[in-house]
């Protein structure tokens, strides 16, 4: 535990269970559809909150929604305890599903730093303090070696982890993940899952991770929230699991059907 | 001026001779860095389309420009472009329509109207200097507006050089950042368009686009990072810039495009060494992606 990491200054490192992120009846209208419906959540800090759902379900919107992307209805309260960030605009961490970037560009893995982090051209050279601090964040990940890679060369695994480091530089006060381990290895995924949890007792951040791997999250996630265009059901997710629905949705009911379900 | 007019006639070259020969270098050396800068970042973006929306559209700002009775018609031109960049990147954002739809639909509709404007009485060729445009016709009073537009510009590009950069890398990261990706394209677009408009009657419309675009294609085939980047592309924009300069002399033909053929040149090049080096190290380039040769 390091207690001069935790954006709670003169709390305890430990989960402090308050409110930081107050999403209050948000809905969302895309080109006539109704996407996201009656959308009602808190998300405390030192929470891993994991959203599931069939595809379509408004998972990715409901981040976009959160990052400001998308007009919506409701209101969106952010408690930034004594963080970095306004209270309208905290300071966010988001590590995109793939990032859909140009993998010919020439923009290396301390070039994305530098240019997230401070103002200074990276088409001039990085300042000191910029090659510290990313490498400083790599290492956290067990990436410090992907440095001068260029982003496009690196794997899905290397990519996803360099991303992360990224999105905890500085540390935000909510980390928005969306669907991070796609298309990584079981291995891979194990590791990232314990890395974010880590960091989530670590620096008591408020996660809000959307996820298809139901069976991998279960152990790692404080709350599971079933959406499907509105919220289905919420809870610890051994309640979530027992609901019919998603029963239903991840065909965990396969072996013995249950008739009396429609 | 006087300085570097003496200094240029000192080298031991005809071409040194002339006074519009060295004025028209000053211009080039003022230049080309600026658009090797700028060229980096419209690419990344992929914005290359843009850019030659707002040369193309052009026309019709000289149109309205001559239809209003000025003499120079730059400030109708610089105003009209601006207009129709914005409106671009609006029309876009609002429509959530694809990008090349929209600045295909723009580029035609301008085109159109300014070919109508300046064809209109039958006196279109008046005009045809500005396709190909007059580099050694170049005043030192213009040379002096291009330093100022280029300084502006430059130092402008180079503050919001990160914000651009992630943005084009990934606008939801770049939002996540705290970057308004709205301002921030805006005002590049607005640079965008300040600098392919002030260049626009020495390069001419036809061919200004590829100044913005050929060093910064050329830097990327052999840039690791980018800082290299930006050091490959204005090295590529200067050599191609003096190099067309001098060959347009001596071949006795339009400055902007002899430039942008030698500049087409250095892209074959670094074409080359990139697929020299995808042959070097063939583990690097597979699965990874890296600098393979099927690009």
């Amino acid at each position: 535990m390091e207690p001069k990491l935790n954006h709670h200054k003169g709390l305890t490192p430990h989960v402090c269970g308050e409110c930081c992120t107050k999403i209050e009846r948000i809905s969302v209208t895309l080109n006539a559809n109704r996407v996201l419906e009656d959308i009602s959540l808190h998300l405390h800090c030192g929470e891993l909150t994991t959203l599931v759902g069939p595809n379509g379900a408004g998972k990715s919107t409901l981040l976009r929604t959160l990052l400001g992307e998308l007009p919506h209805s409701g209101a969106i309260h952010f408690l930034p305890v004594f963080g970095h960030g306004r209270p309208d605009a905290p300071a966010m961490g988001y590590v995109p599903q793939q990032l859909e970037f140009d993998r010919f560009s020439p923009i290396s893995v301390q070039d994305a730093f530098s240019s997230a982090l401070s103002r200074w051209p990276v088409a001039l050279w990085h300042s000191r303090r910029d090659r510290a601090t990313a490498r400083e964040a790599l290492a956290a990940v067990h990436a410090e070696h992907l440095i001068h890679r260029k982003l496009g060369q690196l794997s899905g695994g290397e990519l996803q982890r360099v991303l992360l480091a990224l999105s905890l530089t500085p540390v935000p006060n909510l980390l928005l993940l969306d669907e991070p381990v796609s298309g990584i290895d079981l291995p891979g995924r194990e590791m990232f899952y314990r890395t974010v949890s880590e960091l989530r007792q670590r620096f008591d951040l408020s996660i809000l991770m959307v996820s298809h791997d139901l069976a991998g999250v279960t152990a790692v996630s404080d709350r599971i929230v079933f959406l499907n265009r509105r919220i289905v059901c919420a809870g610890a997710p051994a309640e979530v699991i027992a609901h019919p629905e998603v029963r239903r949705t991840f065909g965990l009911d396969l072996v013995t059907p249950n008739p009396e379900r429609p | 001026m006087n300085t570097w007019h003496y200094l240029i006639s000192l080298l031991p070259f005809e071409w040194t001779q002339f006074a519009f020969m060295r004025t028209a270098l000053l211009a080039v050396l003022i230049v080309s860095p600026l658009f090797a800068l700028m060229g980096t970042l419209v690419v990344n973006n992929r914005m290359a389309f843009f850019s030659d929306a707002i040369g193309h559209a052009s026309l019709t700002g000289i149109g309205l420009g001559v239809l209003l009775g000025m003499a120079d018609p730059l400030w109708a031109l610089v105003a009209f472009a601006l207009i129709l960049g914005v409106g671009i990147i609006a029309l876009q954002r609002y429509t959530r329509s694809a990008m090349d739809t929209v600045i295909s639909l723009s580029m035609s509709f301008s085109i159109a109207l300014g070919v109508v404007l300046l064809s209109h009485g039958g006196n279109f060729n008046k005009f045809s200097h500005y396709l190909i445009g007059d580099l050694l016709s170049i005043t030192p009073g213009e040379v002096g507006q291009l330093l100022v537009t280029s300084v502006l510009v430059g130092s402008g590009l180079l503050l919001g050089y990160n914000r651009i950069l992630l943005i084009g890398l990934n606008e939801s990261l770049a939002r996540s950042r705290g970057i308004s990706a709205w301002w921030t394209q805006m005002l590049f677009c607005a640079g965008v368009v300040m600098v392919v408009t002030m260049n626009l009657s020495w390069v001419g419309i036809l061919i200004i686009n590829a100044m913005l675009i050929v060093p910064a294609a050329g830097a990327r085939n052999i840039a690791g990072n980018a800082r290299q980047y930006v050091f490959y592309a204005v090295g590529i924009a200067l050599f191609s810039g003096v190099a067309g300069l001098i060959a347009s002399y001596y071949a006795n033909t339009a400055t902007g495009a002899s430039i942008v053929l030698v500049a087409m040149g250095c892209y074959l090049v670094t074409l080359c060494i990139k697929a020299a080096r995808g042959m070097q190290s063939p583990a690097k380039c597979g699965l990874t992606g890296g600098n393979g040769l099927a690009e």
